[in-house]
């Protein structure tokens, strides 16, 4: 049995077709070049395309076949359709409960393993280690990560069986990896994504390079704090103007803002260009980026406060729960839109 | 009382209020349609004709002023106004600027299957995606929009427009103003008035386009006192496929599958050289073609060698191993269809086939010949696919000057009521027709009617 529903299969090959016929919305991005290669749209077909699409919207109020004409083609809401499938993922819903439990349990072990009277006690400057032993910390989070990784891997490892994406060249990466930092495909063709008054902007692509960027960034403080920590034998708290903390403040406001700024666009979208099921795990993936922003920036802030175990055990409990829900969330979209932009690549000849 | 009141809202709808907004006119714009249905025949176009002497931005090559008047001197056959039309393709030259301006944008220089970027630029997402931007342009202008404001009536004294009347959710609106841009169309979507000048085979044309271009305002235009131009009784026709929506189909229904095999009609004779030139320069002709033959319809027959060489069609081939199987499928005699292969294959000479140029493959003996292209139908699966006359646009429109005004019956021009855009292209466009030629009509004669409204409302 196919991953695909088979009457959504048969409306995104409805669609396709008639995009095909028509082709006028081939400069917006790449979904429609790669849609003109092809004369018919199977599963794997549509699952590329619908991973290709970064839901811009722009070919929605462009398309003269847009509901209520007859034809009634809408590509971005099908294709986000088609997306959600190509995840497969368990109930969202499930997620944001596992995502809540993981929390709540980890918060309490940290209250529970450790005495209030270091959790509350005034830190000089921040040594979180005597909060939360080092070890400990090193193995729950190695421990995750593994976890995340692995799942992540099999997913990402089916989705390409699934689509039966060509195998990987250097150039194709390469490509694909510039057209994923830049977002190019959210640019509409150059306007922007299509929000509200199906007005075209480039906010949302502004708001994404924001909430990537600084999550690269954090991720980065965090692998240069842990080579410092285990390599160079250089312990925390660190100063002010160290890479970890430069990184990870500047990773953090800009996270920040990020979250922030697509969640308010996320609430404002208009119905049309979304599927409803796919609104709440969204939702449950910008929120948590955002709490691991603020919740980091809160504990550089108090990390000299009797506040920071408090904060100290929140911020890793929502780490903790980023990481286990990576695989079960939104994240993945970044790595099924890289894989079919590498495929893009390749059969654009790159 | 309004200052400039458009009727219309198309392409030249809207580059006549943007013109007269910009100028310090308040305009209002009546469109037939409803919002999601805005924009006339132009939310179907795709591109716009312009000359250029260098290659430029998203044009390759060049095209110069005399080369674009030859190709309209031969589609037109002479019927055209040469001052206005060289007045239009100068305009041309530079009117993307203006267009981009105003929020248009346009797509790189494509590969595209016509291979038109040397004569035209093609706006990124078509012709609804630039009217989109037209409208938002308009409104930050001021400019107010009625929908689904049906004009029924123009009051005209002398020449002068008066007022205008519009039917919207069964009330009717009278509204004055100083100055009229016609920008309405033609009347291609008026099934009656199509019956009065082609008779009953008009019953089986399918439009291609809008159906708000009822000719209400070319009507009382004519019967307010302008003068007529175009043949009443011509429109714009290729052959689609007979599948297809009565209306509002636009680019998907086509079908460029004729060149590659051969076309019958409906008692399975061929009735025309399916490869008398190339299909960019043929297609045009076929929506005649198809209208004369018995119960406007034919069939376009292909076998698998043609398969995946021409733009595939939104509706799938009807299919069969046999060109029996296939006519019965087709609702043909099997017979008399195997009999026109049968004499076709046996008429087909060898050759080089080449689809991009007029090759050698053609046949000896056969009336009609086929000139290219043609190879025997012979390898199944064999596909056929049903077509009708596609009306694109009428070329019945009123007279205008190099001022977008309208000629009244003495020639005096109106002073105040301009047109542009469909209701007037057969000033230049008397007979046949140059892709994207429409849009540089309706956007040279919005602008100057726009700016001719505003000098009046002004003065």
């Amino acid at each position: 049995m196919s991953w695909l529903d088979p009457a959504l299969g048969a409306e995104g090959a409805r669609i396709m077709t008639i995009c095909n016929a028509c082709r006028y919305c081939e400069g917006y991005c790449a979904v429609f070049p790669a849609m003109e290669k092809r004369m018919e749209f199977g599963p794997s077909d549509l699952g590329y395309l619908a991973n290709l699409c970064h839901n811009c919207g722009a070919c929605l109020p462009a398309c003269q076949y847009a509901p209520p004409h007859e034809f009634g083609v809408n590509v971005p809401q099908t294709l986000t359709k088609i997306r959600l499938q190509t995840y497969q993922l368990p109930a969202t819903r499930s997620t944001a409960l596992a995502i809540v439990a993981l929390v709540v349990m980890f918060f309490s072990i940290v209250l529970v393993t450790v005495s209030p009277g270091v959790v509350f006690a005034r830190h000089d400057g921040g040594k979180f280690f005597d909060v939360f032993p080092h070890n400990v910390m090193v193995l729950t989070f190695l421990a995750v990560a593994a976890y995340a990784f692995m799942r992540l891997w099999i997913s990402l490892s089916r989705y390409r069986r699934e689509m039966q994406d060509p195998p990987l060249t250097y150039k194709s990466v390469q490509r694909a990896l510039r057209d994923a930092f830049s977002l190019v495909n959210l640019g509409g063709g150059g306007e922007g994504c299509i929000d509200e008054n199906e007005r075209p902007s480039q906010v949302r692509r502004i708001y994404h390079h924001f909430a990537f960027y600084g999550f690269l960034s954090c991720f980065a403080a965090t692998v240069v704090a842990a080579f410092y920590d285990n390599a160079l034998g250089r312990h925390a708290p660190y100063s002010i103007f160290s890479v970890p903390v430069v990184l990870g403040t500047l990773g953090g406001i800009s996270l920040l803002i990020g979250s922030t700024g697509l969640l308010m666009l996320s609430r404002k979208r208009d119905a049309a260009l979304t599927d409803p099921r796919q609104g709440p795990m969204d939702v449950v993936f910008i929120v948590m980026l955002l709490l691991t922003a603020s919740t980091g920036l809160l504990l550089l802030v108090f990390r000299g406060t009797a506040a920071m175990g408090t904060l100290l055990a929140l911020h890793l409990a929502i780490v903790f729960g980023l990481i286990f829900s990576m695989p079960f969330g939104k994240f993945v979209h970044g790595f099924y839109r890289l894989a079919a932009l590498i495929r893009f690549a390749t059969e654009e000849g790159d | 009382m309004e200052d400039v009141l458009v009727i219309g809202g198309g392409n030249a709808a809207l580059c006549a209020a943007i013109t007269a907004a910009r100028a310090g006119a308040r305009v209002l714009i009546l469109e037939c349609a409803p919002k999601d249905f805005r924009g006339g025949n132009s939310r179907h176009t795709r591109n716009i004709r312009c000359m250029h002497a260098t290659p430029a931005d998203v044009l390759t090559d060049t095209y110069p002023e005399d080369e674009y008047f030859e190709d309209l001197m031969r589609v037109t056959g002479g019927e055209t106004n040469e001052r206005l039309a060289r007045l239009t393709i100068r305009a041309s030259a530079d009117v993307r600027t203006w267009m981009t301006s105003q929020g248009a944008r346009f797509q790189p220089a494509l590969s595209g299957t016509l291979q038109l970027s040397r004569t035209n630029a093609f706006f990124l997402g078509g012709g609804k995606a630039l009217v989109n931007a037209y409208y938002r342009a308009a409104e930050k202008l001021g400019v107010r929009v009625v929908y689904d404001a049906d004009v029924r009536k123009l009051e005209m004294q002398d020449g002068r427009f008066v007022a205008a009347s519009y039917v919207q959710s069964g009330a009717t609106h009278r509204i004055e103003a100083r100055v009229l841009v016609a920008a309405a169309g033609g009347f291609e979507s008026n099934l009656r008035w199509l019956r009065e000048a082609w008779g009953p085979s008009a019953d089986n044309f399918i439009v291609r386009g809008t159906p708000y271009n009822m000719g209400w305002v070319l009507r009382e235009l004519i019967e307010g006192g302008a003068r007529m131009i175009g043949d009443p009784t011509q429109c714009h026709a290729v052959a689609i496929d007979a599948r297809s929506p009565k209306f509002d189909g636009g680019i998907v229904t086509r079908l460029d599958s004729v060149t590659l095999g051969i076309v019958v009609n409906k008692h399975g004779q061929r009735f025309y050289d399916e490869g008398e030139d190339l299909w960019p320069k043929r297609y045009a002709i076929w929506g005649r073609l198809v209208a004369q033959q018995p119960d406007q319809i034919a069939f376009s027959i292909i076998d698998a060698k043609a398969q995946g060489r021409f733009m595939p069609s939104v509706f799938p081939p009807i299919a069969a191993d046999s060109i029996g199987e296939l006519a019965i499928k087709l609702e043909l005699d099997p017979n008399v269809v195997l009999r026109t292969v049968d004499e076709y294959n046996a008429a087909v000479r060898p050759g080089t086939f080449d689809h991009k140029q007029l090759d050698d493959c053609t046949t000896s003996g056969l009336q009609p010949p086929k000139s290219h292209w043609a190879r025997m139908i012979d390898t199944p699966p064999f596909w056929g696919y049903p077509l009708r006359p596609g009306i694109t646009f009428t070329y019945l429109g009123v007279k205008v000057n190099e001022h977008a005004q309208v000629l009244m019956q003495d020639g005096t021009p109106s002073p105040n009521v301009f047109a542009a855009g469909e209701i007037m292209a057969g000033n230049i466009l008397g007979k046949g027709y140059l892709g994207g030629i429409g849009m540089t009509i309706g956007t040279t004669f919005g602008r100057i009617a726009g700016e001719g409204a505003a000098r009046y409302v002004m003065a």
